[in-house]
Formats: structure tokens, sequence, C-alpha cells
């Protein structure tokens, strides 16, 4: 990409989410635009890889997935704090190989996993691709693993492979 | 129309609602960072605020907006979205340092790191 405009993309979010916080007005153009410049050429010295979306379609069907098992890990998470014996839930740790490879996708099942009560990511080493999950209430493990396997990590890979 | 009174009735019940349950769940999960054992239990808690929690009092606050018409709703995606992007950053930080900390103490309940 262009010298003056390394990341278009950011720096039009970035712009939008000015505006959003300020207003619409000729001087929060100006204002909104320099700090998006700027901002996009600090990035170019982090040197990001740059996500492609391959499909908007799998984005909308993952974000209404995980916006369901958000709510639904929060009734269950929610539940287990009210009942009197929720130190009898077995929690764990669960080490789950991936298929992903790509950086976005790691982040983005990343946030997704740490949004939803009862699951935190804990580890993930790149060398052997392994995430190392930790489970508040596990139940049967091999749930756990076709969660991210089957639900969440095809619609990944659609995305960003 | 700046004065909460003269809301309508239902809109006013409903962002009660809202205000209820976001501010419900953000309470239980500092009951359960009270209650849970250990530190990799403690760490599913606090989610339940930065989550449906916060979104709960978000929806209240959109609906709020959208009704005042002081300004306009967006503020509080531009908030959801923020909360949830940072939060793992937090959350991997903690319990990377509690991993490390339990593997140098041998600790038998953590996995061993195999490089």
């Amino acid at each position: 990409m262009s010298r003056v405009l390394p990341y278009p993309a950011l720096a039009a979010s970035l712009l939008l989410m000015w505006f959003l916080l300020n207003g619409f007005s000729l001087g929060h153009l100006v204002l909104g635009a320099a700090i998006a410049l700027f901002a996009t050429w600090a990035m170019v010295s982090l040197q990001p890889a740059k996500p492609r979306v391959r499909s908007w379609g799998a984005v909308l069907r993952l974000l209404g997935l995980v916006s369901v098992d958000v709510l639904r890990s929060n009734i269950a998470v929610a539940r287990l704090i009210l009942s009197p014996n929720s130190a009898q839930a077995r929690s764990g740790f669960i080490p789950i190989e991936l298929t992903l490879r790509d950086k976005t996708g790691l982040a983005v099942l990343a946030c997704a996993l740490t949004a939803t009560p009862g699951t935190a990511w804990v580890e993930y080493r790149s060398r052997q691709n392994i995430l190392l999950l930790h489970v508040l209430d596990v139940g049967d493990e091999q749930d756990w693993i076709d969660l991210i396997k089957q639900r969440y990590e095809p619609l990944l890979l659609e995305i960003f492979e | 129309m700046s004065d909460p009174t003269a809301l309508p009735l239902w809109a006013a019940i409903l962002i009660s609602a809202f205000l209820l349950i976001g501010s419900g769940l953000t309470l239980l999960g500092a009951i359960g960072l009270l209650k849970f054992g250990s530190f990799y239990r403690r760490l599913h808690a606090p989610t339940l605020g930065t989550t449906f929690g916060a979104g709960g009092i978000l929806i209240a606050s959109i609906i709020f907006s959208l009704f005042s018409q002081t300004r306009p709703f967006l503020h509080e995606l531009l908030i959801s979205v923020f909360v949830t992007v940072t939060t793992p950053v937090t959350l991997m930080l903690l319990s990377r340092a509690a991993l490390f900390r339990d593997r140098t103490e041998k600790n038998e309940d953590v996995p061993p790191f195999r490089g």
C-alpha cells in the first residue's frame, strides 16, 4: 500500500470511531484524520499481518454462534455460583490441538473463548499448535474439544485461511 | 427530552429490567470471585461482568439514549467492542503468570510444559 496511507481500513475505522465519540464537525474531521494518520504510521513499525477476510457470511455466523454460547454460559456460570455445592464442579485443563494457524484467527478465537464465562484461554504453544484451555465445569472433556474443533474452528478457517 | 420521568412507562420498565439483569450478573461475578477456591477458577467469574453484565447495562443505556435523543446510541457499541477485545490481554497475562508460578513451584495440579 502507499506510504502515506499504509492501512486504509484501520485509518477509516479510527476516523469513524472519532466521529462516534465526538460527533461530526469540520474541526473533528481534521483532528480525527490527523489522529488516524499518525496512529496508522505508528502501526507500520509494529508490522502487523494484514488480515484478509474471505467470507463475511462466515463472520456473521461466527458472531451469532459466539453470542449464543456466551449467553448460555453466562446462565450456566451464574447458576453454578448460586448453587450451594459449587465446590463440587470439576474444573480442569484441556489441551486442544488446533489446525488454525492464522494469527488474526487465533486472536479472534482467544477473544471468543475469553468472552465466554467458564472457558479461559490459558496458554498457546505455537510450535505444536496446541491450545491449553481451562474449563470451570468440565463434565465431558470431549464436548469442549468438539466446541472448538467443530463449532468455531471450521468457520475461522473459512474466514482467515 | 432529558428528564427521565418523561419516559413512557413501558420503556422505563424495559430499561430498568436490562439494568437489573446487567448489574445482577456483575454482582454474581463478584460473588463468584469470592467464592471460588483456586486461582484458575476465579478467572472465570469476572467474565460475567465483562460480557452480559456490561451488555445488559449498555443495552439499557442504548434504549435510554434512543428515547432521550440527546446523543447517538453508538457509544455503547464501541464500549462493548473495546471491552471484548481488551479482556483477553489481561486474562492471558494473569493466567500465564499463575502457570509460570505453579510450574516453578512444581505444583502437580497444572499440566507441565512440553516444549
